[in-house]
């Protein structure tokens, strides 16, 4: 098959896409917005820039090493057989903790399947998210407590609510008043493959038209299961934000800092009444899509050998350690903690109780019908028949 | 007292629900100035904002989506798809995550949202106008279906679905919009929105109807009677949950049961209809409980989709046939 930029008709219908956008960059090109370099060097930006403490540094460095071990361990629990499946976030923590830590408390948050640094930033418990995956639940936090709406499996369903949650608060006089308590803001999770959605492209007209207080926060993590990101869009996906009236800007995923200043910036702007952006963190998915992916069969080692040096975590380690922000006792205490939350994870994880088979038919409705109630006692008194041959 | 059209019941439910309750929202395509292409929100943008009245973008998955979002938010949205054969691009919406948003947070997140699809042929129009899918959405756990078939009716169950704290299909019959006249008294104590009515009673046979049949269905039984033949007419009004009762009573009068509906005959509303009642009443029936409906054909052009409708004479016939057994 041909390359459809090599056939664009040059000219005729304007110019050659290649000349306008250049080619492709592995390092997400010159318009990258980033605090952090890969060697762990901070350099400053014009438009995004962070004033951070040592403290606040060191929160982030300990939210990302927390949230890997997190991911790894649920890792390993699906392998044990301790979960069904498991959605990995391995190489995107900065992109989760830099979002997740610039939320204000009454913001609102509507996450994929894979916002499980979002998650932990929000103060949902793990164990919670290990719940979903090993199908005791389809997810136990009360998504209002914590500003977190549950995990969303259809591939970009949750860009619309986001949005609509958006038009709620506007309707709720909670944008635009400068109070900082009050002036709230939503983000909208999603990735690459989820930017061919319809969902998510309504999604951008309907925050466009109505100047909604929502972010859209796409982590381009390169693959969409198999497919690369080039067969969801032959240009960068932020400039597509222009096209539906709104800015877009790409931040290096990988950079907690960056993401951090941009994220808070954008929802600086949606809670102004301002209305949405999209930001794309640019980033790659160092593991497979879920524990069931194979992706040796589709993409080579070179690319995620050269991405492995662009490891946010490592790269902010360099930057603590050479500016003298940690010391050896900092890091046996970070390595401690982390122990100790895998030890709760995997303890945890291994004791969450199997649902009682009768919850099937809890909760289908607010106001539940004689119909199902009928079934619901049906199954019942079947289930009573084997009381004593158990 | 007033008499009033479909179109003025339901838009004159809709005020009232916006006036009681101000988390009432309406959306959709051209609900606003325009007051909806039937009319049915006419005059509300006018009188409750654009903020509460709101006119959509042109993309139905989008309306029903960020409704999902307003209801999360604690608003009890209405949104109105335009015609029938236009709600397949919101259905991942209102199957995947309307229906189940209750379910999957442990009764954290109800939906209380009407969907309002204008439904059913008979008006000439083009393709993709004049469908009937509610089975599609009464097949799906976490919906509620109903259907209006009179002005009155429109006025009421409206308001209720509104009121109601789980998501409501609200399927309106579209050709009975501006047709018949009936009088409303808003000082009545309406029937519980999930219940069924006997509409006319009769002692040989029982016809179940809904929507745009339930007329059908008395048209029927009128000239029905003029052969000497009783029919009784019930509205099923509730789709799910069905409310089988007095379809059920009223078959163990009459042993014999035809259900109609303009949606296709295989594995629609009538099928449920015919497997519940055998099961219920099985020896009551004098006759297998038979179904009058759309042909398992798509919707034809319109110059032939009398043809395609089950008509007065049609449902008549499978009454004799019913009588004969």
């Amino acid at each position: 098959m041909s390359d459809p930029s090599s056939a664009h008709d040059r000219g005729r219908f304007g110019p050659d896409l290649a000349e306008v956008f250049g080619p492709r960059q592995q390092d997400g090109g010159p318009e990258l917005v980033q605090l952090l370099t890969p060697e762990g060097e901070r350099v400053s930006h014009p438009e995004f820039d962070l004033d951070f403490s040592a403290d606040e540094v060191r929160g982030l460095y300990r939210d990302m090493v927390l949230v890997r071990r997190l991911d790894v361990e649920a890792t390993a629990l699906q392998r044990h057989g301790e979960l069904g499946i498991w959605a990995q976030l391995l190489g995107q923590e900065a992109a989760q903790i830099g979002c997740g830590r610039a939320l204000r408390q009454q913001d609102h948050v509507f996450p994929t399947y894979r916002e499980h640094g979002v998650a932990w930033c929000r103060g949902v418990d793990p164990l919670d998210l290990l719940g979903l995956f090993r199908g005791v639940d389809h997810g136990a936090w009360d998504p209002r407590e914590f500003g977190f709406h549950l995990y969303t499996i259809v591939i970009g369903a949750q860009a619309l609510h986001a949005t609509g949650y958006a038009m709620g608060i506007q309707r709720d006089g909670a944008v635009g008043t400068g109070e900082p308590d009050r002036d709230a803001a939503v983000v909208a999770h999603f990735g690459d493959g989820a930017s061919s959605q319809g969902d998510v492209n309504e999604a951008f007209i309907f925050a466009a038209s109505y100047n909604a207080p929502v972010v859209f926060f796409c982590q381009n993590n390169q693959w969409a299961i198999s497919e690369p990101i080039e067969r969801q869009s032959r240009i960068p996906l932020y400039q597509r934000a222009l096209g539906f009236g709104f800015p877009g800007v790409r931040v290096d995923g990988n950079d907690v800092l960056a993401t951090y200043a941009v994220t808070r910036a954008a929802l600086e702007r949606a809670r102004e009444g301002s209305g949405p952006t999209l930001v794309e963190a640019y980033t790659y998915r160092m593991g497979a899509h879920t524990t069931t992916d194979d992706p040796t069969r589709y993409r080579l080692s070179d690319d995620v050998e050269n991405w492995k040096l662009k490891d946010p975590i490592a790269r902010l380690e360099v930057h603590l350690r050479r500016n003298g922000l940690v010391d050896d006792g900092f890091m046996g205490d970070l390595k401690a903690e982390a122990d100790e939350l895998g030890h709760r994870l995997r303890e945890g994880c291994k004791a969450l109780p199997d649902p009682q088979a009768m919850a099937i038919f809890d909760h289908v409705y607010a106001e539940e019908t004689d119909e199902l109630r009928e079934q619901r006692e049906g199954y019942a008194s079947y289930l009573s028949t084997f009381e004593g041959a158990r | 007292m007033s008499r009033i059209t479909l179109a003025k019941g339901l838009n004159a439910g809709l005020r009232k629900a916006m006036e009681d309750d101000p988390k009432v929202l309406v959306m959709g395509e051209d609900v606003g100035k325009l007051g909806g292409v039937f009319r049915i929100t006419d005059g509300l943008q006018k009188d409750f904002g654009e903020d509460r009245v709101i006119d959509s973008p042109l993309a139905e998955s989008g309306i029903v989506g960020t409704a999902v979002g307003l209801a999360l938010r604690g608003y009890r949205p209405v949104v109105e798809i335009q015609f029938d054969g236009f709600v397949y691009p919101a259905y991942d919406q209102i199957v995947c995550q309307v229906a189940k948003m209750h379910y999957r947070s442990k009764g954290r997140l109800p939906m209380p949202m009407v969907i309002r699809i204008p439904f059913g042929g008979g008006i000439g129009a083009v393709e993709h106008h004049s469908e009937s899918p509610e089975a599609q959405f009464a097949h799906t756990p976490g919906l509620k279906v109903v259907a209006c078939s009179n002005p009155v009716d429109g006025y009421w169950m409206i308001q209720q679905a509104i009121a109601c704290d789980d998501p409501v299909v609200f399927l309106e019959p579209k050709r009975q919009y501006h047709a018949d006249k009936a009088e409303l008294d808003e000082t009545e104590t309406p029937e519980p929105l999930f219940s069924s009515r006997v509409v006319r009673r009769g002692t040989d046979v029982t016809v179940a109807a809904y929507g745009p049949t339930v007329k059908t269905a008395m048209k029927a039984a009128e000239a029905a009677a003029a052969d000497g033949q009783s029919l009784e007419v019930v509205d099923l009004r509730t789709l799910s949950p069905l409310d089988l009762g007095p379809v059920v009573e009223s078959v163990r009068r009459t042993g014999r049961l035809v259900v109609c509906h303009e949606a296709h005959v295989n594995l629609g509303v009538g099928a449920e209809v015919a497997a519940r009642v055998q099961e219920q009443a099985f020896y009551s029936l004098e006759a297998p409980v038979l179904r009058v409906g759309g042909f398992d054909t798509p919707y034809p052009a319109s110059r032939i989709e009398e043809d395609f409708l089950p008509d007065l004479d049609r449902l008549l016939d499978a009454v004799d046939r019913s009588l004969d057994h």
